[in-house]
């Protein structure tokens, strides 16, 4: 893995590689994994004052309707996912999931309503299949476009408000999930308070040419310190929150992977705009009837970290195997190891006790609520 | 006398038994250790066997057994701090200590000068 030079760099790669950032290869992307700080202070720090991570490598995507009318354009993407697009109001964004025929998930992504049109972000892995995907089916109606010129960071953590507000003096009316678009030093931002850490944050897309601009004014803050991929997912495991081709991929159903929330009333059975996306007859029948199997929260009870891909069994012997688990490692805020993983619905009780192969050991793991912080989003 | 194996573990080896643990420069590499596991006293291993896992946040990865030999003591103080290996990882953060089957096998291992020029 030594020949990076096919590798893609973000516009804020020099600034990481001065801030002393260890790269590596992810989604395509030379990206940092880490700074000199680490992922256990990194980590921390996010959660006591303000994380900058570049999220430049992922997917920003527009569509607008052809007629001008953004409910059109809104009805078309209703066609590919299972959520309530027609009713988010202007200015607000909603979680949402592009499923296939299978009923299984294809990517997990960000719809923002814009007014005339909407804004999406997709994950850096899938962005080109989501992009031919998005053209397929929407371009009889809209237009779909792949903005190329733009970065993305996040500022994460309870400092995060404050650190904005020095930049733009009204972040503070923004809720959870709301989106606007703003001057940040006479540059065209578009800033959403949303993110990937469990904490209240913000994304903000920027013009690649003025994005080391603003993230070193950010970065200028003493309360803010620059973050990498090592502790965006300890971060976003501690959350709950699935990391497309970990947690969730085409061999999951929004139900089995616990994100029945993110399927609004009016897209279910009753609803006034039920079904209508790839895979309906499954998921659908699934909001009403349950799945197989469900993703849940996991504790290994002692300290060794139980990763991705550990078999997960009933007993203790290693006899009868359940699951796997599909993200796990350390909790710096939790200060002990956390997972997440699938297991049979009949045992996927909070408290049920389960057992992970970890080297030949069948470690006990407790079934657990997730999150396992306390979310602080702003809602 | 002090030497270093090619996967970042350095040994001190004293009347036949061996000190062994990560450089610094290896544990640089793996960041804050949240999780040490160490082999079981008496246990017996062949050079290149995995003896110890260590963990960071982010990834495990093996700690091999440098020569051949057997255990004689292991350093609890790791498991229940596993952040003393990135402070004293040539000090107070060693592993185990190993009692070497052919003393002279360590002969053929990397001094201090080789192994710097190795991770230079």
């Amino acid at each position: 893995m030594d020949d990076t030079s096919a590798l893609r760099q973000t516009p804020l790669h020099a600034l990481h590689l001065s801030l002393g950032a260890r790269m590596v290869p992810f989604a395509g992307y030379d990206m940092p994994v880490q700074y000199p700080a680490g992922v256990m202070k990194e980590h921390l720090h996010t959660r006591a004052c303000a994380g900058l991570f570049d999220v430049s490598h992922m997917g920003q995507v527009i569509v607008r309707a052809r007629s001008g009318n953004n409910t059109d354009a809104a009805l078309a993407l209703e066609k590919l996912v299972p959520v309530d697009v027609a009713g988010l109001k202007e200015d607000r964004q909603r979680y949402s999931l592009l499923t296939d025929e299978n009923g299984t998930i294809l990517d997990d992504l960000m719809i923002a309503n814009r007014g005339d049109h909407f804004f999406i972000v997709v994950n850096a892995g899938c962005k080109d299949a989501d992009f031919a995907h998005l053209q397929k089916n929407l371009s009889d109606t809209c237009d779909v476009t792949m903005l190329d010129d733009r970065a993305l960071v996040a500022l994460q953590g309870p400092h995060a408000q404050a650190v904005l507000a020095e930049l733009w003096a009204d972040v503070a009316e923004m809720k959870f999930m709301d989106v606007r678009e703003v001057s940040l030093h006479d540059v065209p931002c578009l800033v959403s308070r949303s993110g990937y850490s469990g904490e209240d944050g913000f994304e903000i897309s920027i013009p690649a040419a003025d994005a080391v601009d603003i993230v070193n004014r950010l970065l200028e803050h003493p309360d803010v310190m620059p973050i990498g991929l090592g502790a965006r997912d300890s971060l976003r495991l501690e959350a709950g929150l699935c990391l497309y081709g970990n947690d969730i991929d085409t061999t999951t159903s929004p139900v089995e992977a616990a994100l029945e929330w993110a399927i609004q009333k009016v897209r279910r059975n009753g609803g006034a705009r039920a079904g209508g996306f790839p895979g309906a007859d499954r998921i659908l029948s699934e909001l009403e009837n349950g799945a197989a199997r469900r993703r849940v929260g996991l504790r290994p009870e002692g300290k060794a970290p139980v990763r991705a891909h550990a078999k997960l069994y009933a007993d203790a012997e290693g006899r009868e195997e359940i699951g796997e688990v599909t993200s796990g490692g350390f909790g710096p805020s939790v200060e002990s190891p956390v997972a997440m993983g699938y297991v049979p619905t009949k045992i996927s009780a909070p408290g049920t006790q389960v057992y992970a192969e970890v080297r030949g050991k069948y470690l006990p793991v407790t079934v657990a609520a997730l999150p396992f912080i306390t979310p602080t989003y702003k809602r | 006398m002090l030497k270093f194996t090619a996967e970042h573990e350095w040994l001190k080896i004293e009347n036949g038994v061996a000190t062994v643990g990560i450089t610094a420069h290896a544990a640089e590499q793996l960041g804050d250790l949240v999780f040490v596991e160490l082999p079981e006293v008496g246990a017996n291993f062949s050079k290149g066997d995995d003896a110890a896992t260590v963990e960071s946040v982010k990834a495990a990865s093996e700690v091999y057994c440098p020569l051949d030999g057997e255990i004689t003591e292991v350093n609890e103080a790791i498991t229940a701090d596993p952040a003393l290996v990135n402070s004293e990882p040539q000090g107070a953060g060693w592993f185990f200590k190993l009692k070497l089957a052919n003393a002279a096998d360590a002969d053929a291992l990397l001094d201090e000068a080789a192994y710097k020029e190795l991770i230079a």
